[in-house]
């Protein structure tokens, strides 16, 4: 098949994407069974090919509306190249700041070994480090307005009393400089109180909050440093926090592993302790460990996305929808192909700061030794890695090119790519599939959405 | 159409003289961020 279109079914629906256009039509089993080899003007093959299942004047009848579809540019658009509007050279808008390189919670899974990301030092960022990641944003951000820094660690609470300084720091810089600074903290609740709710809910902060659904869940692999459950004393933090910001400016976030592949009963039990802005993620693990997801799993994981989408929808029918991330596809206004191109930044528009200052494509390269750039105060030594990172988009990777999710997913991610196959142009191929799988999910979601509205 | 329904109008190709501005946010795609992927992101002109 054309890699320039992908077709797919869910249940008695069958659906057609034209990738170059970014267009999802909703088809019928004809038309479904004529995409296997209409290339655009091979009528009369085609009409041969499945005359045995088919009477011809159904085939023609749509044949014609394909037709019609490539006229207006909704089927075959145009190949997609880099863009004159694509810039040779990013400006860093985006910075992740390691503010604490120490974790109170001892989660099985975590890329940064307990938030230390292989510093036994287990440093926390000073005032200095923060403020001069802060300059480095407005130097180096050009006329972009819009600029933002996650407050991340290991555990940022673990830090608040610099998060606190540099974020006056922020609001300062801002009067000073017309830059706007978006500034997220992304936090497993363990050490909120009120002090640190109180903090984040009157600086408008957007959080980004761990829980991995159920209890039993959540606590068999997101202990506290001494082995204990969590989440019977996270869930009422949370729930303190939204409730001072009109539950919104949030993400809940949880990660499900091979130990929960149901994991539709996470994302509806979140639903259910009434979090309703959701994000659920495959773990991502290499190595022998028993919550691994492997390529075995694809058709249970794939079944239980379906599952996913139907409970989605119930609830969504029953007026107790909630939202979830992932399928949150903007199908009308996406972002521009310039965008798609840059994808998540890392290396060349998102830089992440370790909590010693030093500066990376993004926070999981943090430790990974090959990827250091520089530091904030003397800026970017190794000048070759942000191009090498700029160039590394979907139409400049083998295997993207040909793939018809790449306007949507941007080629995945980088720090994946490279610690699976040592080559950020090489992706994670189990995340591409996971990604494919949910981006379909995705569209089912969206189509539906579409025609029941 | 009989045959199709078309549920969004195209816009990718429009945006290959008209995109690029870059205010728009990161879209980190690690499941520790949520991995918000690109396609979930908001033009930050057009929203």
């Amino acid at each position: 098949m054309d890699v320039n279109i992908h077709k797919f079914r869910y249940k008695d629906l069958y659906f057609l994407l034209d990738v170059n256009s970014g267009t999802v039509h909703v088809i019928d089993k004809i038309i479904y069974d004529i995409m296997d080899s209409f290339a655009g003007n091979n009528d009369a093959a085609v009409i041969s090919q499945l005359s045995a299942d088919y009477k011809q004047a159904d085939l023609q009848e749509a044949l014609d509306e394909l037709h019609k579809l490539i006229d207006m540019g909704q089927l075959f658009a145009p190949n997609i190249e880099i863009p004159p509007v694509f810039a040779d050279k990013g400006l860093v808008k985006s910075m992740c700041l390691l503010v604490a390189q120490d974790c109170n919670m001892r989660c099985k899974y975590c890329f940064a070994d307990a938030g230390e990301y292989g510093d036994a030092d287990k440093t926390l960022m000073s005032k200095e480090v923060g403020e001069a990641a802060v300059e480095y944003i407005i130097k180096h951000s050009g006329k972009r307005k819009h600029c933002e820094i996650d407050f991340f660690g290991g555990e940022p609470l673990v830090n608040l009393s610099v998060v606190k300084h540099i974020t006056a720091y922020v609001r300062k810089r801002e009067q000073e400089t017309g830059k706007i600074f978006k500034l997220t903290l992304t936090t497993n609740g363990l050490a909120l109180n009120d002090d640190s709710i109180a903090f984040l809910n009157d600086n408008n902060i957007s959080v980004v909050i761990s829980l991995d659904g159920r209890k039993e869940t959540h606590d068999r692999i997101r202990p506290d440093a001494g082995g204990n459950g969590t989440y019977d004393r996270i869930v009422p933090k949370f729930k303190k926090l939204l409730a001072g910001r009109n539950n919104e400016n949030y993400y809940m976030r949880g990660t499900y592993t091979k130990y929960d592949l149901d994991f539709t009963k996470d994302v509806l039990s979140m639903a259910d302790e009434g979090f309703d802005i959701l994000s659920m993620e495959p773990v991502v693990t290499k190595g022998d460990v028993p919550y691994a997801i492997t390529e075995a799993d694809l058709p249970e994981i794939f079944a239980e996305y379906d599952r996913l989408v139907e409970a989605y929808m119930q609830r969504r029918r029953a007026g107790k929808g909630f939202f979830f991330f992932h399928f949150n596809v903007d199908l009308n206004d996406g972002p521009c192909v310039a965008k798609k191109l840059s994808g998540c930044g890392a290396g060349h528009e998102y830089y992440a700061v370790s909590a010693h200052g030093d500066l990376y494509p993004c926070h999981q390269f943090v430790g990974r030794d090959k990827y250091l750039l520089g530091n904030v105060f003397d800026g970017v030594k190794n000048t070759e890695m942000p191009n090498h990172f700029r160039n590394c988009h979907v139409l400049n990777k083998e295997l993207c090119r040909e793939c018809w999710a790449r306007f949507f997913c941007s080629g995945g991610c980088h720090a994946n790519a490279d610690l699976f196959n040592n080559d950020i142009y090489k992706p994670y191929e189990l995340g591409c599939e996971l990604q494919k799988k949910r981006l379909e999910s995705a569209i089912v979601v969206q189509a539906i959405n579409a025609m029941e509205d | 159409m009989k045959h199709i329904k078309t549920i969004n109008k195209p816009y990718l190709q429009s945006t290959l003289k008209t995109g690029g501005c870059g205010e728009c946010q990161a879209s980190c795609q690690s499941a520790c961020k949520t991995s918000c992927t690109v396609g979930n992101q908001v033009c930050e002109k057009r929203k």
